[in-house]
């Protein structure tokens, strides 16, 4: 039987406060730089970000529409999972943000297949194993890493964050560290419990 | 006559020979045909009497001998009249049918009755043997993401031995051995694509839904079905995806991000109190939970554990989430379609349910648009079934290669003797009649379930602007929780008097 519904569904989910939105776009910011107007200006279907429990997702209003009467209990993920709020109250990219940053990415590594398949495994990016990278990236810079393949399309395999600067990465060891390891799609087997 | 005219006069007398000649022989020819079918007969029929011999030793215990016996029966009860042994009725036959069955197979005593009264004997062993074998492996290309032609250079070039699946399916992709674990493939984990059974393709391709629309998939988990429907929609429109197992919710949300399905909404309620929360879908999937009768191969422990019991109180679960279901479409939006599809081949799962409701809703069925299958039946032992249901379809893993599945397309015709939107209705009617009665009525804003999530949006904006307004008040604590903190603090306290 319908009930009121009201009284029920308002401790839902809720947009982000002021500080938590300078945090978020702090990082996403640091993968997409200037691009992040892109995603609030999406004028065919505005999206909206939104925190529900400790998590963060960005979703179009239509589905978000669709998404409110649900009980805070029942209702499990909507629109894209960005990443969460820790406890200290700092925001983690998880690896489900990773369609968003693919398709805005500025700086961009792409990786051979061995390299490809460690990095998926949780493992750095070797110089070794690089292949390609964006030009003038300074260091500590979120990057997209790619999964180079041949006459092909290119496979977002996760992000990072890169551990010195493109002149540097030119001159350095076959075994040093080019990307440090944030998330990569082999999360979604490893770690499918604390995705969402 | 001329030299020309006497030869030809021979030519002819000779080709009448010839023809005396060759009738001869096709008289000759003939008997000896006669003669040869008459001994083959003789001697098929000793070969009948050969092989149709019945041991009837109930405690035969050697499995070969089984497995023999079981032919033998088999191929007795497809003539019987002249194959069988006159000292034996047919009901002793077919108890050792059910016997061997039941050793050789490993099935229990109910289920075997069952699938015997599902298909004719010869049919039934099919099945079985069917039901030992696995499934042909099967993969679905993620169109949001990739291209079938692409996706296929890159697993080939990756050592997978694979096919389109059929012409049915543009997206599906059927694998014949692959050197490295399909699960785990950067184009897997990338969400490329996704390991799905070819049978569980048909409930989505019967459901059809369109760009924009509003669709409804009620057991969702693992959410093949889920991001099968989404890509289908382009991504665009709602598909919220339910699971009541909320131990499945997890692997429903990643594949569902995997995918890049972000059109979905998940949530983890049972179905059958949906109707609560929302409404007015375009479309509605649902896959019921059921005995999963239809793919013994995958999991063989079905062979046992099912009763009678199961099989009936899945039925109820699933004639209850069928009338959900009905009541969450909308008749006056496009589509207004319902599917139901089960993976089990039982008729107490399939067309009585699709017959239960049919009988309490307006609603019809109609063609699944799917180009094979059987049609699902409207006649089995002394239960009879609206025609209609003939246009349901019942896939067979024996006929097919697919698992067994049912899958049944219903279109609502109107709301009519739908419970819930009645009761809407008289929801509606309810505080008018009040009104007239008391003369400072309270102002209750009815909203219709389907405009309710941004009416919400409003008046929640408007309640957190009050409680700014009012200065940061905390909320008032129930009874309980006060109860409760008390406790905790005593309990706090008591700890630090000991450490003291």
């Amino acid at each position: 039987m319908p009930t009121s519904g009201l009284v029920v569904c308002l401790p839902i989910m809720r947009p982000l406060d002021k500080e938590e939105t300078e945090k978020v776009f702090a990082k996403l910011i640091n993968f997409i730089g200037d691009n992040v107007h892109a995603l609030l200006e999406r004028k065919d279907d505005p999206h909206v970000f939104r925190l529900h429990k400790d998590r963060v997702f960005y979703v179009s209003e239509l589905v978000l529409a669709h998404a409110s009467p649900f009980q805070r209990k029942d209702l499990k993920s909507f629109g894209t999972c960005l990443g969460k709020m820790t406890h200290s109250g700092k925001f983690h990219l998880h690896i489900t943000a990773l369609p968003i940053l693919a398709q805005y990415a500025k700086y961009k590594v792409w990786v051979n297949e061995s390299s490809a398949l460690s990095f998926v495994y949780k493992n750095h990016v070797l110089k070794s194993g690089l292949v390609l990278m964006t030009e003038n990236v300074p260091a500590h810079q979120g990057v997209v890493v790619y999964a180079k393949k041949e006459s092909e399309n290119d496979v977002p395999i996760g992000f990072g964050i890169l551990a010195r600067a493109t002149y540097e990465c030119q001159a350095c060891e076959p075994g040093d560290i080019v990307v440090f390891h944030q998330a990569d799609v082999g999360e979604y087997l490893r770690d499918e419990e604390n995705l969402v | 006559m001329s030299s020309s005219e006497s030869e030809s006069y021979i030519s002819e007398q000779d080709e009448i020979f010839e023809e005396l000649e060759r009738e001869v022989d096709q008289e000759e020819e003939e008997q000896q045909r006669m003669e040869a079918d008459a001994e083959a007969e003789a001697a098929e029929a000793a070969a009948d009497v050969e092989a149709s011999t019945v041991d009837f030793d109930p405690e035969l215990s050697d499995m070969k001998a089984i497995r023999e016996r079981l032919e033998t029966i088999i191929f007795v009860l497809g003539n019987f009249k002249v194959r069988r042994d006159e000292e034996h009725s047919r009901s002793e036959y077919i108890d050792l049918l059910k016997h061997d069955i039941a050793i050789y197979y490993g099935y229990c005593e109910y289920l075997v009755d069952l699938f015997l009264d599902l298909f004719s004997p010869d049919e039934a062993i099919a099945f079985f043997e069917a039901s030992e074998k696995p499934r042909p492996l099967t993969i679905r290309v993620n169109t949001l993401r990739t291209r079938r032609k692409e996706l296929a250079h890159t697993l080939i070039n990756r050592g997978v031995n694979l096919d389109p699946l059929g012409a049915w399916s543009k997206v599906g992709l059927q694998i014949y051995d692959s050197g490295v674990s399909l699960g785990a493939t950067p184009e897997y984990l990338a969400g490329h694509y996704m390991i799905q059974a070819a049978a569980s393709f048909l409930p989505c391709i019967a459901l059809d839904p369109k760009p924009g629309e509003k669709v409804l998939d009620m057991c969702a988990a693992p959410g093949g079905k889920t991001t099968y429907l989404s890509q289908l929609m382009k991504n665009t429109g709602v598909v919220i995806a339910n699971d009541f197992n909320e131990k499945r919710i997890p692997a429903l949300v990643a594949n569902i991000h995997r995918m890049g399905a972000s059109n979905t909404v998940v949530c983890n309620k049972d179905g059958r109190q949906l109707g609560e929360m929302t409404g007015g879908f375009n479309r509605v999937l649902i896959d019921a939970p059921c005995t999963g009768l239809g793919v013994i191969s995958r999991d063989p422990s079905v062979k046992f554990d099912k009763s009678e019991k199961d099989i009936l109180k899945s039925s109820h679960v699933q004639r209850e989430l069928m009338l959900t279901a009905i009541d969450l479409v909308d008749s006056s939006k496009p589509g207004a379609v319902i599917v139901y599809s089960t993976c089990s081949v039982t008729v107490e799962e399939n067309e009585a349910v699709v017959d239960y409701a049919l009988a309490r809703r307006d609603v019809k069925v109609v063609e699944t648009g799917l180009p094979f299958g059987r049609p699902g039946l409207i006649r089995h032992r002394q239960r009879r079934f609206h025609p209609s249901i003939a246009q349901s379809v019942r896939v067979y893993p024996h006929a097919h290669n697919m698992d067994g599945f049912y899958v049944c397309k219903l279109v609502k015709i109107s709301n009519k003797g739908s419970a819930i939107i009645a009761a809407a209705e008289e929801a509606k009617k309810k505080p008018q009649k009040a009104e007239s009665k008391q003369s400072q009525p309270k102002e209750q804003e009815r909203v219709p379930l389907i405009l309710a999530p941004r009416v919400l949006e409003a008046k929640r904006a408007e309640a957190v602007k009050a409680k700014k307004d009012k200065g940061d008040k905390k909320p008032k604590r129930t009874g309980k929780a006060r109860a409760w903190k008390g406790r905790k603090e005593r309990k706090f306290q008591g700890k630090k008097d000991k450490k003291e």
